[in-house]
């Protein structure tokens, strides 16, 4: 139906313009978040305005105001952005209320198929309802929570011997869970080179998603489940189970026992700002700042390396990434659409991994070459493989912040027990599923 | 020509009649005088009040476009008013709303004392006291999270240069029981020469003649602070108090930017809680409720206030 | 005893409560110049432990002034390779601050953009409140209007209103018209909420006015609106000007409504501010610049204002 509508106006825009059957050259609007691989796609997209003639402008949002901003201007009905590369959760609601113009007769035209693409990112970034083959985004940033740590002070003998003495075993890269907590105590308050050091930088940020992503780390390997049956919404029993229990003391244990002070609210920023400064041992971030953390003069290089987010009871990571969607606000949504069909193909993806951007594309993942050309690619397709992600209901906002508050108010601020916590996210889940009509 | 002619006969006849045969009557000026306002403020205030107050009996969520909105009469109401959750946003907003009209009229009237000995250069002390209130309250947040980062911070480091604590040993804004201090002490450093100013507007206000009296009947100095400046100042202090608890009970932008709520919800102001109903939940209908319902409580404790003050004035 | 009056504090109370009163405004100011002073900082100097405070100086406390932070407000840069930085030399004396960390300035950032966005908005609005507020405020302080109090307090009360609950029928109402950051949509919303303090400021200017000029006027041969064109304004000038200074000020300050009701074309500094990052993590010297330069015009305005500031913050309800 969409369609319909597209083709009509670009007919009548066609009609407009004349005979001339080359497309008017647009002033283009890609939103996203301000990071790193934002960077990476302005250049990126340098080639698509030499090759199409439109204009590409760019508004990129800081990650804590990212949601709350770009989920503002979708509700409002603003025009602002033409191409959104919007979180994965949005795609519920973004799909429901009409913010992103359904894809599939535009792939079919095309000739892309979902296929091309690593099927996990398709399912968490295209699909909704989830895994029905109804897309409303181009997976644009494979992403997961991933793990780095100072390799030059775990290579250090004095540090090895230390540890050994301390724990009985070798420092290594953690295996599981619990051993990157012993890790991480080991170095908290450490003195390496005359100054104070500490475990980890953990999520802790309250505001928009932080500790929700940084919990569900931990939730994940342990084998937490949101519902006892997929699309049930039965929780009781799986969200609040004594492994979920379990998790999330864990998680407390680990921000009061092995964090640097004074890292209350901390999300991806903070978490950089340890790390690079020299605090921390080791950080918790998205895969997608790996390549900037690779580069960093100082802490990067033969100085950093990186794993994947240890196993404890199962493997598991927190997904993050996006996927590319055209929204239906947009006056230009033929020139955006020509945009996604420029991006989705395999030289460009190829080219979007070399800058620094995570390709979601079989032909660049599945490449022999590919798990060797950067030092984070193997852990990366590692995470992939066991992703999960939160609650991607178009009433997403409402369970996050439910999440946020109980997580929050237990981790940090010190309320009730973790069994409190998480019987009270379920009675608010319970309550929004109830407003949903879904209970 | 004509125009010449008309200012003839006006001039020749008395006012009110020059102004009917030259211009509107002064009741039409009046009208078109306050129309624009009253319609302004009808468009921006009241139909949005109105809307507001239809909206609160619904289910309506303002990010789902084609989701049907039901009537669901006081249920809004009745949730908002059994939870719990904000129950404890109101006492946070108590425990602002106290300690900040404590410390600000404490530091505001004594200064607004010594500033009224009038030693030389008062007038320039004065306007620099003043700045931060006329700051934007959300740009003070910002550069006061700055101020207290644990590590690097300057107010921690300050409280530590004097006390020889370890400046990275307390968190301002991370700490359960420092971060409802953190943002008191950000808005009492902001809005002290607020009540200074009113308090100094009526300690001059008093007539030296008072004082001298006073001094002749051989009152001692404390006797006459306290049955003479105190009263006199005292309907002036309450106008402050009045500015500031609207104020602060509708606070937002400065404690967003300090602490977002956190750490848990411990300064989560409702203004706060309200914000992340309405604009993060999109619980519209809910949301307009509680808006309704903190409206309410403004008003209704402003006009009983408001009755005080006035029998405090006719004293 | 000719020549004592009791209300003239001995020197030494003089002295003492002078100290004091210096002692907190010095006290007072330290955030402010500590921020000013941060302005100037690299990003490694603005979180150095212990804090660095002499500017220019040597040693642990020192630091070497640097415009690193306002270079980073005004502008986006990017890494490049040392190829490029080798091919290309610096273009100018910012590109030549940036290039230490291996960037070039690719062009300016949003920061200009939004803080012209808080000028045309702070000025349309504080023109338009202003404009209607005299007329409103010239009509209630002359004319006998039916429920006048009522009809004033009434425009007072909507003061009270918490901005986040005005904001939620606003942005139905904005979205619906089309308004959603938009300049109009803003001027509008800000003239609406500042129309309140300047009809009572604006009353109480107009009400110290004496009403015998007017009179004088009439019978001149003046009309109504003569009267109040080459009478009243003139002399109400001096109120006019604080009121829209006010306003202005308020406009320009406003937090809650720009963040709900703006994402790009029309957001002002305030909101925006705070989000400036640099390369991870937020850039503590060019948050520093901004906020700077934002607060600069506001207290000159303040100095200007000493005179009526009583008057302002209350509504005219205290006018010294």
């Amino acid at each position: 139906m969409t369609y319909f509508k597209l083709a009509t106006a670009s007919a009548l825009a066609l009609a407009a313009a004349g005979v001339s059957s080359t497309a008017q050259a647009e002033d283009l609007t890609l939103c996203w978040a301000a990071w790193d691989p934002a960077n990476a796609l302005v250049e990126l997209s340098k080639d698509f305005e030499a090759q199409s003639g439109h204009t590409m402008n760019f508004e990129f949002v800081p990650w804590p105001n990212f949601a709350d901003r770009m989920l503002n201007e979708l509700n409002s009905g603003g025009k602002l952005c033409d191409l959104l590369i919007g979180d994965s959760q949005w795609i519920g609601g973004g799909a429901e209320n009409g913010h992103y113009v359904k894809l599939n007769d535009f792939f079919d035209a095309e000739g892309i198929s979902m296929d091309d693409f690593a099927p996990a990112t398709v399912y968490a970034y295209s699909t909704w309802p989830k895994g029905t083959p109804n897309y409303y985004a181009l997976p644009a940033m494979g992403d997961a929570n991933g793990w780095f740590y100072r390799k030059d002070w775990f290579d250090r003998d004095d540090i090895k011997a230390a540890y050994k003495e301390a724990t009985g075993s070798d420092l290594r890269e953690p295996q599981s869970q619990k051993e990157m907590l012993q890790i991480a105590q080991f170095f908290q308050g450490r003195e390496i080179d005359g100054k104070t050091v500490y475990g980890a930088a953990i999520f802790t940020e309250r505001g928009s998603e932080g500790i929700t992503m940084g919990v569900t780390s931990a939730l994940y390997p342990w084998g937490f489940k949101y519902e006892n049956t997929p699309g049930s919404y039965d929780m009781e029993g799986a969200v609040n189970s004594a492994e979920a229990v379990e998790a999330l003391e864990f998680y407390k244990e680990f921000y009061k026992t092995a964090t640097p002070p004074g890292y209350t609210n901390s999300y991806m920023g903070e978490s950089l700002d340890a790390f690079k400064s020299g605090q921390v041992a080791m950080a918790m971030n998205w895969f997608a700042f790996f390549p900037g953390l690779y580069a960093d003069p100082n802490t990067g290089g033969d100085k950093i390396d990186f794993f994947v987010n240890p196993p404890q009871n199962q493997a598991g990571s927190t997904l993050g990434g996006q996927g590319i969607s055209v929204v239906a606000y947009s006056d230009k949504q033929d020139a955006a659409l020509e945009y996604i069909k420029w991006f989705s193909d395999p030289g460009v993806q190829a080219k979007w991994w070399e800058l620094g951007g995570y390709s979601a594309h079989n032909s660049v993942l599945e490449d022999p070459g590919f798990v060797e050309s950067q030092p984070f690619a193997g852990d990366f397709l590692d995470a992939m493989a066991g992703v999960q992600d939160f609650w991607q209901e178009p009433a997403y906002a409402e369970l996050l912040l439910a999440m946020q508050k109980r997580v929050h108010d237990y981790v940090v601020a010190d309320q009730g027990t973790a069994q409190e916590a998480l019987d009270k996210l379920i009675e608010d889940w319970t309550e929004v599923f109830e407003d949903e009509g879904k209970l | 020509m004509s125009d010449r002619t008309i200012d003839r006969v006006a001039s020749s006849t008395p006012a009110p009649v020059a102004r009917k045969i030259r211009g509107l009557s002064d009741r039409a000026i009046a009208w078109i005088f306050v129309a624009p306002t009253i319609f302004l403020l009808l468009a921006i205030n009241i139909f949005p009040l109105v809307w507001t107050i239809r909206l609160s009996f619904t289910n309506y969520k303002a990010n789902r476009i084609g989701r049907e909105v039901k009537e669901i009469g006081l249920r809004n109401y009745e949730r908002i008013l059994t939870d719990s959750d904000i129950w404890l946003n109101m006492q946070a907003t108590a425990h602002f709303l106290f300690w900040t009209i404590f410390f600000q009229v404490l530091i505001g009237f004594t200064l607004a004392w010594m500033i009224n000995k009038k030693f030389k250069g008062n007038d320039l002390w004065t306007t620099i006291i003043v700045l931060p209130m006329m700051l934007s309250p959300a740009v003070v947040g910002n550069f006061w999270k700055f101020l207290y980062q644990p590590q690097i911070g300057l107010f921690n480091y300050i409280v530590g240069f004097f006390t020889g604590k370890d400046p990275s040993s307390f968190e301002m804004l991370g700490q359960v029981n420092l971060a409802p201090w953190a943002i008191v002490i950000v808005d009492t450093w902001m809005w002290t020469p607020f009540v200074m100013l009113i308090c100094l507007a009526g300690l001059r206000s008093i007539p030296d003649y008072i004082y001298e009296a006073a001094e002749i009947d051989r009152a001692s100095k404390l006797r006459q602070f306290f049955t003479i400046t105190i009263p006199m100042v005292l309907p002036f202090l309450m106008l402050a108090v009045l500015f500031r608890g609207i104020e602060n009970f509708k606070m937002f932008d400065l404690v967003v930017q300090l602490t977002g709520g956190g750490p848990g919800s411990v300064t989560e102001l409702t203004s706060i809680n309200l914000k992340r109903e309405a604009f993060e939940k999109w619980r519209t209908g809910y949301a307009s409720a509680y808006a309704i319902i903190l409206f309410v409580t403004v008003f209704g404790l402003a006009s009983i206030y408001v009755k005080a003050l006035n029998k405090v004035k006719e004293r | 005893m000719s020549g004592f009056s009791i209300n003239e504090p001995s020197n030494r109370i003089k002295w003492f409560a002078g100290s004091l009163v210096i002692l907190y405004a010095v006290i007072t100011m330290i955030p402010l110049v500590w921020i000013a002073i941060t302005g100037f900082k690299s990003p490694a100097d603005a979180i150095a432990y212990p804090p660095k405070y002499v500017i220019g100086g040597e040693g642990e406390s020192g630091f070497t002034p640097t415009l690193e932070g306002y270079v980073n407000l005004f502008t986006t840069r990017t890494r490049q390779t040392e190829e490029y930085l080798a091919e290309n030399p610096p273009q100018n004396w910012a590109d030549e601050i940036v290039r230490q960390y291996d960037m070039v300035i690719v062009g300016p950032s949003k920061f200009g953009q939004r803080f012209l966005n808080s000028v045309i908005i702070g000025f349309g609005s504080t023109f338009l409140s202003v404009f209607l507020g005299t007329l409103a405020a010239y009509a209630f302080s002359r004319f006998k209007i039916p429920l006048a109090d009522d009809l004033l307090f009434f425009i007072l009360s909507t003061r009270m209103m918490p901005p986040i609950a005005v904001a939620i029928p606003i942005f139905l109402m904005y979205r619906q018209l089309g308004l959603s950051d938009t300049h109009l949509g803003m001027i509008l919303l800000y003239t609406g909420v500042n129309i309140s303090l300047a009809v009572w400021l604006l009353k109480s200017f107009i009400d110290g006015i004496p009403t015998e000029y007017e009179e004088a006027a009439l019978i001149d041969g003046y009309t109504r609106f003569q009267a109040f064109y080459k009478v009243v304004l003139p002399q109400a000038a001096t109120g006019i000007a604080s009121t829209a200074i006010f306003c202005l000020i308020f406009a320009w300050n406003e937090y809650a409504f720009a963040v709900l009701l703006t994402t790009a074309n029309a957001q002002t500094a305030p909101p925006f501010i705070p989000t400036i990052i640099g390369i991870g993590g937020l850039d503590w010297p060019a948050i520093a610049a901004g906020v700077t330069i934002f607060l600069l015009p506001v207290m000159i305005f303040t100095i200007l204002l000493r005179k009526h500031l009583l008057r302002g913050i209350t509504f005219g309800a205290v006018r010294k």
